[in-house]
């Protein structure tokens, strides 16, 4: 058989065949509301983000400090062990600058563009990363590798959700000497 | 392992489109009939059904397998619909391939259908619910950041350029002129790429797939049925399959290991030690220009960090010495998700017959893979085909 051959099915609708109602449609907008449960680990990980800390999980098999916490280990396959914190500081894996929003429709010419990352939080096992996004930063300035630091919405905004940190911004490196010597005083 | 031999013996396939005038059931039928006729049967013949279908909320129909049963030729025979997001479509023959390799079945219909037009204003706003409901989806992700995420990571370790990327992009376009299912076939250049809209740094617009319509479909048969239908069986000799963590933020973003693992599972079963000796021709899932690259690697198809700089060499054009995606891949025929994985597979099916017409590549290949990924960058799945 040759594809070239054969009488292909599909028949392409253009603009043109709505305006001049050619094809009729039937349309339907869904109202459906969810309300999902936070669970064990992560009930207690949006606690614990309500106090300002970031909280992780670890697995006394493989050794791993798990972020975000979960009740077992997915790799060892059994319950993991306690809770420990880990720091409100990382290191940028990856970052995208977005100029689209959640349902592909575009940000205005005015409006900053996203820059969404993957953290990779300090304290947690090397490469244990979350997504969040980078603020107080330009888009040309972002740099894979990078030092990142949490800017926390005010206690009295937070509600228990992972937007109670509002965005990752860059740590200076004075600012991060100071913060480490201000750490073992 | 005691399972009997798995052979494709028939195919069929819609045209791709933006938006179809056909219902998805229409679509399955016209590509379930093409496939039972290029083979002379009937669906009398057909013992078992399987289909590939991406998510319900594409189409607002829920039970969306049930729903496209009749037009994928399912009228009271065992039927089962498996969905595996991108990798969906690989993984429709090796459904069917289990049907037949246990004995359950010895001809069985794989049907793969996608209609992606119906959701408004534009399908990537049912993405939305495949992140993590408390940690991630407050964050407003659109599917194209991790995509933005991963190639930014896949740049920085091994040091590629966009332009070196934007290459996947112009050569599978430019194949995809001569497939006849074709919905964004032209002639481009890399500066067309780095000039299209910047939709999620490093992503722009012809880094990318297009949403499509369309459906696929194949027809599998036991080794004594296969040689009674065609003199040309094309085998199905390793599948693999394989998911990762649904933390993907936590992986290693510059390497599939999950589409290595699957790899090793469809090579082992195939015999296959030395992949980029032994693998003539392949189609590896390419919905963003980077996958394809990435996924060689994975595949173990050339060396890792080493893809981007083949593919400048030519080495993987069709007349190269490792074809890859001479259909024209989801980035040229288009990317209606599951059935464009099966449409990877037809292509190598009609490359290793020496039917792929003008898309067919010199020298005779006699062994080809198709491979798909999907879900939250984490499944992986494998076929390999030989005539």
């Amino acid at each position: 058989m040759k594809l070239e051959d054969c009488k292909l099915g599909g028949t392409h609708l253009k603009s043109s065949d709505f305006e001049k109602c050619k094809v009729l449609t039937t349309e339907w907008t869904p109202n459906l509301g969810y309300a999902w449960d936070n669970g064990v680990a992560i009930g207690r990980y949006l606690a614990e983000l309500k106090e300002g800390k970031i909280i992780a999980r670890i697995c006394h098999e493989c050794h791993r400090i798990m972020l975000p916490p979960r009740m077992f280990c997915e790799l060892c396959f059994r319950p993991t062990d306690e809770w420990t914190y880990v720091e409100d500081t990382g290191v940028v894996n990856t970052f995208s600058i977005a100029r689209v929003n959640w349902d592909a429709s575009r940000r205005g010419p005015k409006e900053p563009p996203l820059i969404p990352a993957v953290i990779e939080i300090d304290g947690a096992t090397k490469g244990m990363g979350i997504l969040h996004m980078l603020g107080e930063i330009g888009p040309d300035d972002v740099k894979i590798g990078m030092k990142v630091r949490a800017v926390w919405k005010k206690p009295e905004d937070r509600t228990g959700a992972i937007t109670d940190i509002l965005y990752f911004k860059p740590v200076r490196a004075a600012a991060s000497k100071k913060a480490a010597a201000g750490r073992k005083r | 392992m005691g399972m009997r031999k798995v052979a494709i013996v028939g195919a069929g396939i819609t045209k791709f489109v933006r938006r179809a005038q056909e219902t998805g059931k229409e679509l399955s039928w016209q590509a379930s009939k093409m496939a039972l006729d290029s083979c002379g049967i009937t669906l009398d013949d057909v013992d078992m059904v399987t289909l590939g279908t991406a998510p319900d909320a594409f189409d607002g129909v829920h039970m969306k397998g049930e729903y496209l049963a009749d037009g994928a030729g399912a009228h009271r025979k065992p039927y089962m619909r498996h969905y595996v997001g991108g990798g969906t479509g690989v993984f429709s023959p090796i459904h069917g391939w289990m049907h037949v390799a246990s004995g359950m079945a010895d001809i069985c219909l794989v049907v793969a259908e996608e209609k992606m037009s119906s959701c408004h204003p534009h399908p990537q706003g049912a993405f939305l619910t495949i992140f993590d409901h408390t940690t991630e989806q407050p964050l407003k992700p659109t599917l194209i950041w991790i995509f933005a995420l991963e190639m930014n990571r896949y740049m920085q370790t091994y040091g590629i350029s966009k332009a070196d990327i934007a290459r996947v992009s112009v050569k599978n376009k430019h194949n995809a002129l001569d497939h006849p299912s074709a919905q964004v076939a032209e002639e481009i250049t890399v500066e067309d790429v780095l000039a299209s809209e910047t939709l999620c740094w490093p992503v722009n617009r012809l880094d990318i797939s297009p949403a499509s319509d369309g459906a696929a479909a194949v027809v599998l048969a036991s080794e004594r049925v296969a040689r009674r239908l065609t003199d040309k069986p094309i085998w199905i000799d390793g599948v693999g399959m394989s998911i990762d963590s649904a933390y993907w933020a936590t992986r290693d973003l510059s390497y599939p290991r999950y589409v290595e693992t699957a790899a090793r599972m469809a090579y082992d079963m195939a015999g296959i030690k030395e992949p980029a000796k032994e693998i003539h021709i392949a189609e590896p899932y390419d919905p963003f220009d980077y996958k394809e690259l990435h996924h060689m690697e994975g595949l173990m198809l050339c060396p890792r960090g080493e893809a981007a700089r083949l593919t400048a060499e030519g080495y993987t054009a069709r007349d190269g010495n490792l074809p890859i995606c001479p259909s024209g891949g989801a980035l040229g025929v288009g990317n209606p998700i599951a059935a464009t994985g099966l449409m990877k597979v037809i292509e190598i099916f009609l490359q290793l017959r020496g039917e792929a017409g003008k898309r067919q590549v010199p020298g005779k290949p006699t062994c080809g893979l198709a491979q798909a990924w999907g879900d939250l960058m984490q499944m992986g799945t494998v076929i390999v085909l030989r005539s």
